[in-house]
Formats: C-alpha cells, sequence, structure tokens
C-alpha cells in the first residue's frame, strides 16, 4: 500500500501543475483587463500606461508575469511607474503562499469572498448529492430485480427523458409547477425576504433547487446502478448464496449490492468534489447565493482573481478526491494497487 | 442466465445457421442489431423528422420572416399566422424554430466534428507511441477533466462574448458567435474519447495483425491510420452520436448564462432563453423550442445507446 500511495501522490503533483499553468494562460488570454478604462475617454494613453505599470501588466507574460503570480513579487524590484527605474518591492505574495489577491468587484481578499459563499452552496450540493444517491439506489435496485419488465423500461424511458433536458428548463417547470402555479414553495432567493430565517424557512427555499439538481443525476446514477446490480445479480456467488437458503432480501443487499457499489465509489469520487463548484444554473436561477452564482458573477465583471481561485479551487478538489478515491479502492480490491 | 445458456448451447446444436450468420457482413450484422434495438429506430425516425422539419420547412417560410420583428404584434399566442405564436419582438416562433434549429444542428455538428477529431487523434498518438508523449498527453487530458466541463466551457467563451461581428456562411448572414461557440464546444469536449480510444489503441497495437504490419515495414502512419484506426469505429461512432446530443444541450447552456450565439441569428437555445422571464404568461414562447431540444437530444440517445449496442456489445458500460 506504502508504494501505491506514494505514486499516486507524485502523479498528483504534474496534474497540479499543468492545471495552473492552464488556468493563468486561460485567464490571461481572456481578455485585457484595463479595456474597460482604455475605451473611457477621461482617461489619457498615459493615464492607462501608468495602471498597465502598476498592476504590472508591462512586464512579459512568461516568465515574469508568471513567476509573479504562482509566488509573489515582494522579494524583488519592481517598476511601478513604466518609467525604466525600479522603484521598489512588490506586495503580492503569489498563489503558491496562498495568497490570491483581492476581488476587482467587491475589494476584497478573494479568500474571504468565498468563505461567505461556499457553506451555502455546500448546504444546497451535499443534500442535493444525498437525495440523489439514496433515490438512485432504491431506482436501481428496484429495476435490476425487474429486468426488462414494464416498471424497468418505464424508469429507463424516463431517465432518457430526463437526460435529454437541460437543467434549466426542468427547473423553470418546476418553478412554474410549484412555485408559481400552486404557490407551495417560494419561487427563489434562500430566505423570505421579510420575517426571521427559520430552519423550516430554509429548507422550504431548497426544495425545488434540490429537486432540480437531483432530477438529472438520479436519472444516470440510477442508470449506473441498475447496470451494475445487473452484472453482480447474475454471478456465481449470488447463485450460491440464493442456493444455500439465504433470504432475498440478505441476497441483493449483502451480496449483490456490496460487490455492485465497488465502481460507484469511482463515481462518487468524481462528483463530490464538482459539489465545491455550486450549480452554476440552479444557483442562478434560483438566486442562491453560492459558488456557481459568485462564478458566473465574476466572469460577467472580468473579476479575474475570483475566477482563479474559484477554478484553482474546484480542479485541486478533483484531484485531491481521485487521489482519495483511489486510495480506497485499492483498499478495498487489492488487484488495483499492483499496476 | 439460464435462457442465455440454453440459447447458446442451442445455437450450438444447429451449426449450419451459425455459419451463414457469419457470412454476413460486420455491417450487415451491426444494422440488423441496430434495427432490432426499438429505441435506437423510433429514435432515428424522430431525428429524421426534426432534419425535415428544419430543411423543408425553410421552403415554406424564408429567413426574412424568421428575423421581422413586430412590435405591435408581441406575444400573440398561437395562430393560423403564427401557428407556434411569436416572441418578445413580434417574431414568428415557428420560423425561428426553424432556422435556429439548422444553426442548432449546424453547430452540434460541427463541434461534434472538432471534437472526435480531436479526441480520436489525442487518444492515437498517446496510446501508439506511449512513453513521455501518452505521459504529457494524458496528464493535460487529466488536467482539463479536473475543470468542470460548464466552467471550462465558460471560461474560454469570456473572451469571445460579446462580439457582434457577422460571417456569411452558407448565403446566411449568421453572427460570428456561431463560430465561437462551435470552436468553444469541440475544444472541451474531446478527452473522455482520447482516453476510450487511447485504452483501444494499447490493447490493438499488442496484437498480431498489428505487429505484423509492424514487421512488414509499414510505416507509423499507416500502422496508426491503416491498421489501428479502423478498429476503433465502433467507440468513435458511439462517441460522435452522443456528442451531437450533448452539443445541442451545451449550446442551450451557453445561451441560458448569456454566453451563447448573439441575436438575430435564432437558435432553439436562445428562443428557449429569450421565455425564461415570461414562462407562465406566453408559454407558447418555450414549448416549441423547448420541445425540439428535448426530442432532439433524446432521439440522438436513442440512436447513440443502439448504436452502441450494434456495434460492440461489450461497451456497454462506457
Amino acid at each position: 500500500m506504502g508504494p501505491y500511495l506514494l505514486r499516486r501522490l507524485l502523479q498528483a503533483i504534474p496534474l497540479l501543475a499543468i492545471i495552473a499553468v492552464l488556468v493563468f494562460f486561460l485567464i490571461q488570454a481572456s481578455g485585457d483587463p484595463l479595456a474597460e478604462e482604455a475605451a473611457n475617454p477621461r482617461f489619457t494613453q498615459a493615464d492607462i500606461a501608468l495602471m498597465r505599470a502598476r498592476l504590472g501588466l508591462n512586464e512579459p507574460l512568461f516568465p515574469h508575469r508568471f513567476i509573479t503570480w504562482l509566488i509573489g513579487d515582494d522579494w524583488r524590484l519592481r517598476d511601478y511607474t513604466g518609467d525604466g527605474v525600479l522603484d521598489g518591492y512588490g506586495s503580492q505574495r503569489g498563489i503558491l503562499r496562498g495568497d490570491f489577491g483581492e476581488s476587482y468587484r467587491f475589494k476584497q481578499p478573494v479568500g474571504d469572498l468565498v468563505a461567505l459563499r461556499l457553506p451555502n452552496t455546500i448546504l444546497l450540493g451535499s443534500s442535493a448529492y444525498i437525495v440523489t444517491i439514496v433515490f438512485s439506489l432504491i431506482v436501481g435496485i428496484y429495476a435490476s430485480l425487474r429486468p426488462y419488465t414494464l416498471a424497468d423500461n418505464a424508469l429507463t424511458g424516463f431517465s432518457f427523458f430526463t437526460f435529454s433536458m437541460p437543467i434549466f428548463l426542468i427547473a423553470l417547470l418546476l418553478v412554474q409547477i410549484f412555485a408559481v402555479g400552486l404557490g407551495w414553495l417560494p419561487v427563489q432567493g434562500m430566505c423570505p425576504a421579510r420575517g426571521e430565517c427559520t430552519t423550516v424557512e430554509r429548507a422550504r427555499h431548497m426544495i425545488l433547487p434540490i429537486m432540480s439538481l437531483s432530477l438529472i443525476s438520479i436519472a444516470s446514477y440510477s442508470r449506473y446502478i441498475r447496470t451494475a446490480m445487473l452484472e453482480t445479480i447474475n454471478s456465481d456467488y449470488v447463485r450460491t448464496a440464493r442456493a444455500k437458503g439465504l433470504g432475498e432480501r440478505r441476497v441483493v443487499s449483502l451480496h449483490a449490492l456490496k460487490n455492485a457499489s465497488l465502481p460507484l465509489v469511482t463515481l462518487i469520487g468524481l462528483d463530490v468534489p464538482l459539489i465545491l463548484s455550486g450549480a452554476v444554473v440552479t444557483e442562478t436561477i434560483f438566486g442562491w447565493n453560492g459558488m456557481g452564482k459568485l462564478f458566473i458573477d465574476s466572469l460577467t465583471f472580468n473579476d479575474s482573481p475570483v475566477i482563479v481561485f474559484f477554478v484553482l479551487l474546484v480542479a485541486t478538489a478533483v484531484v485531491v478526491f481521485q487521489l482519495i478515491t483511489d486510495i480506497i479502492y485499492g483498499w478495498l480490491d487489492p488487484r488495483v494497487r499492483i499496476q | 442466465m439460464a435462457n442465455l445458456s440454453a440459447t447458446q448451447s442451442d445455437s450450438r446444436v444447429v451449426p449450419l445457421q451459425e455459419k451463414s450468420r457469419k457470412a454476413e457482413s460486420l455491417l450487415r450484422l451491426a444494422l440488423r442489431r441496430f434495427l432490432r434495438h426499438r429505441a435506437a429506430v423510433i429514435g432515428s425516425i424522430m431525428l429524421l423528422a426534426i432534419v425535415l422539419y428544419v430543411t423543408v420547412g425553410t421552403l415554406f417560410v424564408s429567413e426574412a420572416v424568421a428575423n421581422r420583428t413586430n412590435i405591435m404584434g408581441k406575444y400573440a399566442p398561437p395562430s393560423v399566422a403564427n401557428p407556434f405564436g411569436t416572441d418578445e419582438v413580434g417574431r414568428d416562433v415557428l420560423a425561428r424554430t426553424i432556422y435556429g434549429g439548422q444553426i442548432s444542428l449546424m453547430i452540434a455538428t460541427a463541434a461534434m466534428l472538432i471534437s472526435i477529431s480531436l479526441g480520436t487523434l489525442v487518444g492515437l498518438i498517446a496510446g501508439y507511441f506511449g512513453g513521455l508523449i501518452d505521459a504529457v498527453l494524458m496528464r493535460i487530458v487529466e488536467a482539463l477533466l479536473a475543470i468542470p466541463a460548464l466552467v471550462l466551457l465558460l471560461l474560454l467563451s469570456r473572451p469571445l462574448a460579446g462580439n457582434t461581428t457577422e460571417v456569411i456562411f452558407l448565403g446566411r448572414q449568421l453572427s460570428a458567435t456561431v463560430l465561437v461557440i462551435v470552436v468553444i464546444i469541440g475544444l472541451t469536449s474531446w478527452m473522455r474519447l482520447a482516453r476510450i480510444i487511447r485504452a483501444q489503441v494499447l490493447s490493438l497495437k499488442e496484437q498480431e495483425f498489428v505487429q505484423a504490419a509492424r514487421l512488414l515495414g509499414a510505416s507509423d502512419a499507416r500502422v496508426i491510420f491503416g491498421h489501428i484506426l479502423p478498429n476503433c469505429v465502433a467507440p468513435i461512432v458511439v462517441a460522435a452520436t452522443l456528442e451531437v446530443g450533448a452539443a445541442i444541450i451545451t449550446e442551450a447552456y451557453l445561451s441560458f448564462l448569456g454566453f451563447g450565439v448573439m441575436p438575430p441569428t435564432a437558435t432553439w437555445g436562445n428562443i428557449l432563453t429569450r421565455s425564461r422571464d415570461v414562462l407562465n404568461q406566453y408559454p407558447w414562447m418555450w414549448i416549441a423550442p423547448g420541445v425540439l431540444i428535448v426530442m432532439t437530444t433524446l432521439a440522438i440517445n436513442f440512436i447513440g445507446d443502439g448504436l452502441r449496442d450494434a456495434l460492440d456489445p461489450r461497451m456497454k458500460n462506457i
């Protein structure tokens, strides 16, 4: 287990490095942060040049700006006025030293901004994920025990149908039916506009976002569970378990499901970190003040520091979870460790 | 399981039938298996109907109608003149779904071609050459997969959003954002196929026929494109089909978030998006494009499922 762990850890490092380079160049390529000022007639050519110098944009992209972005510039002399004379030490510490800069829009450190949104996103995302797992297990197992019957075919058809819908269409329809039409649930937001935000109120506001988030996932997860279950349920050890007289419930839960859930570990490991990125579309529709909404707003306002932090956070989470998944998998199934 | 083994032994009892089946070409065999897949056949008919709708439809309505605004007649409910009603500036929804459908299908197909070519090429190169090339390419694939698809799409579309230039394509004036969307979707969706192809190549290149071709002195390019690629056709065809469906949905997402094709060029995605705030009052604005998007994607997913069963039954899980 030791060497396997070490090898997987070492593989993750170049991966994170590539992600960092990729994100840096994607952000840099996505436009001039001073485009708005440059188009503004109130600023002269000289003003713009000064602003560029202050932001370090007069330096070459690679390696100067890349290095500054990575490890900061408080250790080297910088030219802040664009006149070719070095003025003093920089003030950035770089992302590797935990400095992601300030949001252009909120004038706040990026970390603080994210710390406000992340709990909201995790609350919504993890609830939706639990709902997904529970329902897809029920649906998947139910369908796998009656393959190719009317019920199974209906569930297959329904999951294909859900799978072919954009999530916003589902969300908008749910809002129309349950919020606007029947008036049972709030249209959007996280809390009532007036009055106290009780747990019950919060839960009521979460129902529709959770439904929209989990419907499509349930469709794909239950298909996956059904396939995995069908494979194990037809295997010899399940037949043996039945032959020795075990009850059906015990056979399904202990012998079939336990082995079928092995590939499920991979699926969960891939999807759980994506909770952090929040649901861009769903949060936008329901006005849920989470990471997805922060990301979309930052894109609209060209708020690069926030975008960088967001992408790196999610990508790192994905890599870390892949690592954890592989370790768990190696522990559950010793054959994996060898190659 | 008991049934399955019974049929297996039955076919062994009747070797003649087995033999006549073997004589069939692989393509015919695949076609037969595809036609036996009921959902896939229904999907093909649905898709054909949709393609006819957006092509034959143009014979009855001109694009000028699709883009003609009429403020006096905005939000008109369905009538004889406007069977699907009109939108917020009085454009005919029927005409817009026809011309928008062409654009949506065109975007999806073009994006699929980019995605499939890139995915296949990267997979072939990484799998065949191995070593450092493989390691670098696969790390890039992993890095791109580590960023959620929608986030990657939005990151790429940011510098290009709000572009208002227009291009002429096939005699039609289109927003340049159409091309941008095609490239963005193509560039962000090739990674999974690259992985599948790579895995396929890794096992293929150890097989005797590839070894033989190499021993005969065939060049790398010849071995890759003449011997290995033809054996990867099944996953490529399946991925290509499913990618068209995925691209249609992706285009709708981009439109919804404000990074899609700019009006006046219509796509199903941006027609659907425009109805967002008036969903309840004017349902005809979203019903037609919504139904078309879901129908097309559903049809394509059915076809993809059928193709997977027909071409390579072992691929079920991918």
